[in-house]
């Protein structure tokens, strides 16, 4: 008994983060564009700064 | 991220201006680094940042830099773009948000409840129960209060005006429910339904988000295709010079200058200089007008080779233009007749789950056992009939469904549009932009010289004319550079004008007026003609074999000329009505109608609007004009015309789908609810009854995944790849 009343506010605790960074997320737009983001991991790492647009990618 | 954010060359950012713009074109990560990369690179511009699912790019940038600047920069990087006006989706977009907020609530309350929900099925009693039964109900009634508000909002609407709908009997179940759970809680009960409540909420607010999102989804990709209205117009000042004024403050007697290229903001009469205006957005007619002075131009056409000025006669709700929508507003009203069909199930619905709560609360009572015991009974009627699967069946196959077209390059606005869509059984095409693609292509190029090629093609790039256009897309495909030209003059009905080696070279209407589209191309005294076609969209027989497959009749209704509607009808076999005005385009739809079919409408222009308003159901090719694309359900991109064979076929397959998942909801139901009634139903297997129930309706909805004929799926997969060629070939 005394294991679950630290157990279960944990429990609460923890499901109320996930729920606030989803929120958060949300706001943040994260979810506006979800094929863009599919597509981003293929993007390189910008070139060395320089007048470079990476054509030919 | 990366390429995103990059280096400010703004100092006060606080100044910075933000600009949207459609760029179709976007279809792999290197378009979104080379826009981001590129604009970035730019003076004055602070972020780009490109959204890929809407296809659009957001611009940060510095309030000098001017949108039609901003534009050239998209299109000196090899993109064209569109200005996009003020968002008219965010709004939407918010209610599609506040759901996925409450499903997520919903999400969280469910999966804690669940879990000492568990520890209570498994055995807890005592003070275990008692301090599980509040803990839940602790989560419970904030979650209910949060995510319960679309459901309650609705219901209060509905009573408000004497009427009920899904969301009366939801709400009234959802309150009842929680008030005897806590009931039960407070008098240490064994049964508290805080679980399935809070289940009930989760499962009809994914049905509601998934519905919110298909909506969402279209839409964006549907603004991503707009803005091709003009947003204003130059206009000629008291002192002479010129200014930028928004089309909403345009004026009658203002004098608008017009560059060539230009889209009118406003009728008017043209004051000063000739040119050939492209009126196929207003009449359906494919070969370009000549206006000289005295010439009544209108709104949305395109003034196309020299600049001319413009008296304005009609401006804002007086325009041409305006006059089409008002009868697309009028032709769209009968539209709302159609009964969505979750909300026809939910007429037969709702009274029979009430009077059965009812029934068997005054059953239990007569039996004699007790108001709480018997009330109990009624609440587990309520909950285990809950229109879960039911409130699922519709949206998830739906969404499943628009989901597959999607990808095939099909946008269906709403699932009112796949309901309409499985029932229709005429189609009626328009010509020019939806049979054909809207854009002349020179039938044959090889009885020129590569020389002559050479010199076409270097006076075709200096010109706006639509056959210059297609006659420079055939020539660069054969990897020929331009000639050196010299003084290029453009002169409105007769062509391009320049001096090449010495000598004058025209591209142009030639003397001997032939039928159809050509042009001449003259270097000294030798002509030769180039005969232009304005081809069929490549597949327009196969998508047609594959409508009468259906058992779908066709015909083509075309506000074009005879002449030209008639090869066209002859090569497909189809009866074809020619000259038709908007207002014949309605004529013959409301004819058609009262003989009983229902008509697909396919068409593309301004003028086939009232009609794609009027029809049971109506599509329209990403080429379309933006009042074509709102007034039709659907939207197909790319060259091919399998757009709407494919969406009907997919409609007939989810309609199939949406009964048999309504078979599944009621054959559980009646499995369950006799359990129900004789008072069987524990907490444990309300929640497992109702999730089992839901995610069999889901599963089945997946089955339309795979509902789309494979045999020509992989070249269809990207739909505008046909298109690519020209958009990159634009800038060279």
């Amino acid at each position: 008994m005394s294991g679950l009343a630290i157990l279960i506010p944990i429990a609460l605790f923890m499901g109320l983060c996930g729920l606030g960074f989803f929120f958060w997320a949300m706001r943040n737009g994260q979810f506006e564009d979800l094929d863009g983001a599919a597509h981003r991991v293929l993007i390189d790492d910008e070139a060395p700064a320089s007048g470079d647009d990476g054509e030919g990618e | 991220m990366n390429a995103a954010y990059a280096p400010v060359s703004v100092d006060d950012a606080a100044a910075c201006e933000d600009s949207r713009f459609a760029v179709p074109a976007i279809r792999c990560a290197g378009c979104i680094s080379k826009i981001e990369r590129g604009l970035n690179a730019v003076p004055g511009v602070a972020a780009a940042r490109v959204n890929f699912s809407s296809k659009q790019v957001a611009i940060s940038h510095d309030p000098a830099l001017s949108e039609a600047d901003l534009l050239r920069a998209i299109e000196d990087i090899g993109f064209e773009a569109q200005i996009l006006a003020d968002n008219p989706l965010a709004e939407e977009k918010g209610s599609s948000k506040a759901l996925l907020r409450a499903l997520a609530v919903a999400g969280f309350g469910m999966m804690n409840i669940m879990l000492l929900s568990v520890s209570i099925w498994s055995g807890a009693d005592g003070d275990t129960r008692a301090l599980f039964h509040w803990l839940s109900a602790l989560i419970a009634i904030p979650v209910i209060a949060y995510s319960g508000r679309p459901f309650f909002a609705s219901a209060l609407m509905a009573l408000k005006h004497a009427r009920t709908n899904m969301d009366v009997p939801i709400s009234i179940g959802i309150l009842l429910a929680t008030g005897l759970s806590l009931y039960e809680t407070a008098t240490d009960g064994p049964h508290a339904y805080f679980d399935g409540v809070v289940m009930l909420l989760f499962f009809l607010l994914a049905g509601r988000a998934l519905d919110g999102m298909m909506r969402d989804k279209a839409r964006s990709g549907i603004a991503a295709l707009l803005g091709k209205s003009a947003p204003g117009a130059m206009v000629v000042q008291p002192d002479g010079t010129t200014a930028w004024t928004k089309a909403r403050d345009i004026q009658p007697g203002m004098t608008m200058q017009l560059a060539a290229g230009e889209r009118l903001a406003a009728d008017g009469v043209i004051d000063q200089g000739a040119s050939g205006f492209d009126m196929a957005m207003l009449t359906g007619e494919s070969d370009p007008q000549n206006k000289g002075k005295g010439d009544a131009v209108y709104a949305g056409t395109v003034n196309l080779t020299a600049p001319v000025r413009v008296r304005v006669t009609a401006s804002g709700n007086d325009t041409s233009i305006a006059d089409i929508a008002r009868l697309m507003d009028e032709a769209g009203q009968h539209r709302s007749f159609h009964v969505r069909i979750a909300d026809k199930a939910a007429r037969y619905y709702a009274p029979a789950v009430h009077s059965l709560a009812l029934l068997s609360f005054t059953g239990w009572m007569i039996a004699g056992a007790g108001v709480h015991q018997s009330l109990l009974i009624a609440v587990a009627v309520l909950i285990i009939t809950c229109p879960c699967a039911l409130g699922l069946a519709v949206p998830a196959a739906q969404v499943v469904a628009a989901g597959a077209l999607m990808k095939r390059g099909v946008l269906v606005k709403d699932g009112s549009a796949l309901e309409r869509l499985a029932t229709a059984n005429h189609v009626i095409f328009d010509k020019t932009g939806t049979l054909t693609l809207g854009r002349p292509r020179p039938g044959s190029i090889d009885h020129l010289s590569p020389e002559e090629k050479s010199v076409a093609l270097a006076l075709a790039q200096a010109s706006r004319h639509p056959l210059s256009k297609g006659l420079r897309e055939a020539l660069l495909a054969e990897k020929l550079t331009p000639a050196e030209i010299n003084e290029p003059n453009e002169i409105a009905g007769e062509g391009m004008r320049a001096l090449w080696q010495g000598q004058e070279v025209r591209l142009g209407k030639g003397d001997a007026q032939s039928e159809g589209l050509a042009v001449t191309l003259s270097i000294g005294a030798e002509a030769k003609l180039i005969r232009f076609t304005d081809p069929l969209r490549p597949d327009a027989d196969t998508a047609l074999a594959a409508l009468a497959d259906k058992g779908m009749t066709a015909s083509i209704l075309s506000g074009d000329t005879l002449d030209a509607v008639a090869p066209v009808a002859r090569q497909l076999g189809l009866t074809a009505q020619a000259g038709a005005s908007p207002q014949d385009k309605l004529e013959t739809i409301d004819r058609l109608s009262s003989t009983g079919r229902n008509i697909l409408m396919v068409g593309d222009g301004l003028n086939d609007g009232p009609a794609l308003a009027a029809a049971h159901v109506s599509m329209a090719p990403g080429s379309a004009s933006d009042v074509g694309q709102q007034a039709a359900d659907a939207v197909f991109t790319g060259d091919s015309l399998m757009g709407p064979a494919l969406a009907v076929h997919m409609a007939r397959r989810t309609m199939a789908i949406v009964q048999q998942n309504f078979a599944l909801a009621i054959g559980y139901n009646v499995l369950a609810v006799p359990l129900a009634i004789s008072g069987m139903v524990t907490p444990l297997v309300a929640a497992v009854a109702m999730s089992l129930s839901s995610l069999i309706v889901v599963g089945n909805a997946l089955r339309l995944s795979r509902a789309l004929p494979s045999d020509h799926n992989e070249d269809t997969n990207e739909p505008s790849l046909a298109t690519m060629p020209n958009m990159q070939a634009a800038p060279a």
